[in-house]
């Protein structure tokens, strides 16, 4: 794990690739208030990579950065081996990067089903016509694209709310069809905003079986935010650790957790 | 015409059988599934190709005949199969309660000495392997849901569709064995194990032969005529021998179509789905849906509120004697026909029984009022009375001669006697032919001409020739005035109003009789928030000052009709509690298939009893709870104790519900 240009074998044995996302110095400032200052690390292929840091350490205008809904006034964004500039929402959409968010944002209205089939638009071909006449290649696609959902919704275990409006859902579930959503667009990189954020113990233990199967069996690379930090150094192969906006600690969880400068930003030091 | 037609009598094993589908019922469906939001399904022809390469997998792999092969996991078509499966090499199922923590595995896993286990998924593989150092016999476990196993290491462990593979792949090399095994096999060879889920002690391993499986299957498929075109869906627990019968073997004899739901939790939308013909449950499943319903109907506008009553009122009164072909006034038949437009039809349709031509419970007392609603509605729902020990049948109810209160006349082939002590004999050729391992439980059980005790209490009715039961033989005791104690009787009644789960009556050897009450928390909860009370928890609201008035209310009612009862009249509840908890399986206060366990509740709750008799207001409960991964917590209240009236002797009127 030393060698960080050639990826790296994890203790439980999966393969670690090279970069997907590499991060260059990233400065983001609004206004006068620096969020983000010469930030510096990189995402690998196949791995889950945690973002931890003490409130207003900068972690999620980290997440923003990372999926281009901010764009940082210095450094260098790289996915997938080319420069990212400053994106359009629909280009943002379409790079393949898909998340979930810190305080749920699902279409309330709509049934489980309906909102994972959500995320497979971005896949969808046919124009609006085709679709609402149900002509030409609409049907056929809405099938393929119902299969894989169906696969999602059995992946996820959530057979039995398929039918259900979201907003009838107990919290631990909405995030679990939020997952579900976020995956159904097949993302390369996928970004989780505090998934285990209030949840009870046996939904937070679920949720992390979910988050590694994903990793598992999709072999999805996933960059996750958390403050629960037991959590974190379970299930994360590396950790990055912000404060404050810089970077104060990044590498394996033991590392980060010997590491002074992480213990006193999450315990506090008397200056 | 063809499809009618049974397999014949000469087919003496479940395989065989199994061949002749394969044969003569190729393309009628066998085992579905729903997945991926879709019914799949395998014909009879499929589900032999199915079967025989896991089969063949399993020879391979090194099964020997007699072996046992253990099954967990909830209903799936790959696993029904693979006890099929196992039988064609000549070796023995044993399916397991799924829900089992791996303690209660370890036992049975142990006790049997099987060498494969099919298992269903991740969580069963983990269960198993928790404890696989202290089974010595247990070689291999096989698993059909691959995911999250990836990592895990593979030496004794293989996917399902692996075995498969090599089975398709040994065809030429064992395939002539296999089928020698088949041909030879004979109607006194074990076809199955199943362990009992034990209301005392350890599970024991009832062993049944093809002949008592293949003998009570066809004569209770002649009783009511199933045939191919039924379908069921099997969503009771494998281990449990219903399902053995109902899933596998009548399924093989009639050839009609098996359903796996997609989980547990979508059993109710899935039964909509398929609407099965053919339906059983036991009495808790029809309460739930008949309690759904009322606390759904009290949300409906007036309108429909109207037309329920009405209509349903209309069918208390003349919905049975249609079903049972009595004579029944043109108006009535007209209003009737006009309900079933208006509401039965689409009740019929949002319970998943628009199809049901025969429906069965067992296993406990159901209400009269859950019994007749279900009837009035033009569902044949009949009771039967059987056990593990009697490959299921001992008495069911001939159409036209159903009530509430018999469990029916002595099935096909089944004798029946009394003994002095009021306890329920009886012989048959489905009786087990042993107690795995256990010579002397089984002496203790059948006689040596075959008969079998029960252990519960009852009495055949004068002229109808019905079977009545009272109760658990053990349970019934004496009071301490020596009136007769008989508890499930009295908890049955309570349990009949739905507000009220469970129920456990205290009072053998003693002057009077004490309950403790479960509350129905879907009921109850509903009616709280009729009435604006507000709860935090199942505590909390259990003991609410209205809650316990309502449970007053229910105990005195039910002490009114006691009181009628000569017999029962000393069995009159003096005093209950509300339970703070839930009583629980994983707590081992009741069995897997949701009896309670009285000698387990009386050393828990010992404590709450005394203070019932001992006169107490109030008394601090502490319990602990074990959750379902093993972990424990506690869960302490103070309970009131709350007196209810007594009726005198012989005065009660009859009890309403």
């Amino acid at each position: 794990m030393k060698d960080m240009g050639q990826g790296f074998t994890t203790p439980d044995g999966r393969k670690i690739g090279g970069a997907v996302m590499e991060l260059k110095n990233i400065t983001l400032r609004f206004g006068g208030v620096v969020a983000l200052s010469g930030i510096s690390f990189d995402i690998r292929e196949g791995e889950i990579r945690a973002i931890i840091g003490p409130n207003g350490a900068g972690k999620s205008s980290m997440l923003n950065v990372i999926n281009g809904f901010y764009h940082p006034q210095e450094g260098e964004v790289w996915f997938r081996g080319a420069k990212r500039g400053p994106m359009k929402p629909h280009e943002i959409a379409h790079q393949g990067i898909a998340r979930t968010f810190q305080n749920i944002a699902l279409f309330k209205g709509m049934t489980t089903l309906d909102n994972i089939m959500s995320g497979r638009l971005i896949k969808m071909k046919s124009t609006m016509a085709e679709q609402a006449l149900w002509w030409g290649r609409a049907e056929k696609e809405e099938v393929a694209h119902r299969e894989a959902v169906e696969k999602i919704i059995d992946f996820l275990q959530i057979q039995s709310i398929r039918k259900t409006p979201v907003g009838r859902l107990p919290y631990g579930l909405q995030k679990r069809v939020e997952l579900g959503r976020a995956l159904a667009a097949e993302p390369a990189l996928l970004l989780l905003d505090e998934p285990m954020a209030g949840m009870n113990v046996e939904e937070k233990e679920d949720m992390c079986r979910f988050i590694l199967d994903v990793n598992d069996e999709f072999g999805t690379t996933i960059a996750l935010i958390e403050h629960d930090m037991g959590v974190v150094m379970d299930i994360a192969d590396r950790v990055v650790v912000l404060d404050y906006g810089k970077k104060i600690g990044d590498g394996a969880p033991d590392e980060v957790r010997a590491n002074q400068d992480v213990i006193d930003a999450y315990l506090g030091v008397s200056h | 015409m063809g499809d009618h037609v049974a397999p014949p009598e000469a087919l003496d094993t479940l395989p065989k059988v199994f061949d002749w589908n394969a044969r003569e019922r190729a393309s009628l469906p066998a085992y579905r599934e729903k997945e991926y939001g879709i019914w799949q399904g395998l014909t009879w022809a499929e589900s032999r190709a199915h079967a025989r390469a896991f089969a063949l997998g399993l020879k391979a792999k090194g099964l020997e005949e007699g072996d046992k092969v253990a099954v967990i996991g909830q209903n799936r078509p790959a696993l029904y199969l693979s006890m099929i499966s196992a039988q064609m090499c000549g070796a023995i199922p044993v399916p397991l309660y799924q829900d089992s923590v791996a303690e209660e595995m370890a036992y049975v896993l142990d006790h049997c000495g099987a060498r494969f286990a099919v298992v269903e998924n991740q969580e069963q593989v983990d269960k198993v392997l928790s404890v696989k150092d202290r089974l010595p016999a247990l070689e291999r476990v096989i698993y059909d849901d691959p995911r999250g196993l990836r990592k895990y290491d593979h030496s004794a462990l293989n996917a399902y569709s692996e075995i498969q593979e090599i089975g398709r792949a040994a065809e030429a090399t064992l395939g002539p064995a296999l089928d020698a095994i088949i041909a030879k096999g004979k109607a006194s060879d074990t076809c199955v194990m199943l362990y009992t889920s034990g209301t005392t002690g350890k599970p024991k391993g009832v062993v049944l032969s093809h002949e008592n499986i293949l003998s009570a299957a066809r004569s209770s498929s002649a009783f009511d005529g199933l045939n191919s075109t039924d379908s069921i869906l099997a969503y009771l627990p494998m281990a449990w021998v219903g399902d053995y019968i109902f899933s596998v073997a009548q399924a093989c004899v009639n050839g009609f179509a098996v359903n796996c739901p997609e989980s547990p939790e979508t059993m109710m939308a899935d039964l909509k789905e398929i609407g099965p013909t053919y339906f059983f449950a036991p009495p808790r499943v029809f309460e739930g849906l008949l309690t759904n319903v009322m606390i759904r109907m009290e949300d409906a506008g007036r309108l429909k509120k109207w037309l329920f009553r009405v209509f349903m009122d209309h069918a208390r009164r003349v919905g049975g004697d249609i079903l049972d072909g009595k004579p029944v006034g043109f108006m009535d038949r007209l209003k009737y026909r006009l309900g079933e437009l208006f509401i039965y039809g689409p009740l019929k349709n949002a319970l998943g029984m628009s199809r049901v031509r025969l429906g069965y419970t067992a296993g406990e007392a159901i209400g009269p009022e859950i019994f007749q609603f279900y009837r009035s509605l033009g569902i044949n729902l009949k009771q039967l009375y059987g056990q593990t020990e009697a490959s299921v049948f001992i008495t069911m109810q001939p159409n036209g001669e159903v009530r509430a209160d018999t469990v029916g006349v002595p099935s096909p082939g089944v004798e029946l006697k009394i003994d002095d002590n009021g306890e329920v004999w009886y012989r048959s050729p489905g009786v087990f032919v042993e107690y795995y391992k256990q010579p002397e439980k089984t002496a203790e059980t059948k006689d040596p001409e075959g008969w079998v005790a029960t252990g519960d209490a009852g009495f055949i009715e004068e002229g109808t020739g019905h079977l009545r039961i009272i109760d658990r033989a053990k349970d019934v005791g004496k009071l301490a005035d020596g009136s007769l104690f008989a508890p499930k009787y009295v908890e049955n009644k309570l349990k009949f109003f739905p507000n009220i789960y469970e129920a456990v009556v205290v009072g053998a050897g003693r002057e009077s009789c004490v309950a403790m009450l479960n509350i129905d928390l879907g009921s109850v909860g509903s009616w709280a928030e009729r009435n604006n009370i507000a709860y935090a928890s199942y505590t909390e609201l259990a003991q609410h000052p209205k809650v316990y008035g309502m449970m007053k209310a229910h105990v005195e009612e039910v002490n009114r009709s006691l009181a009628a009862d000569e017999m029962l009249a000393g069995c009159q509840v003096h005093r209950f509690v509300v339970l703070h908890k839930q009583l629980d399986a994983d707590d081992g206060e009741m069995t897997r298939t949701q009896k309670i366990r009285r000698s387990v509740i009386g050393e828990r709750y010992g404590a709450i009893i005394e203070a019932m008799y001992a006169g107490a207001g109030e008394v601090f409960a502490e319990t602990e709870v074990a959750y379902e991964d093993g972990r424990k917590g506690r869960i302490s209240a103070t309970l009131k104790i709350e007196d209810a009236a007594v009726a005198p002797r012989g005065q009660g009127g009859r009890m309403a519900a």
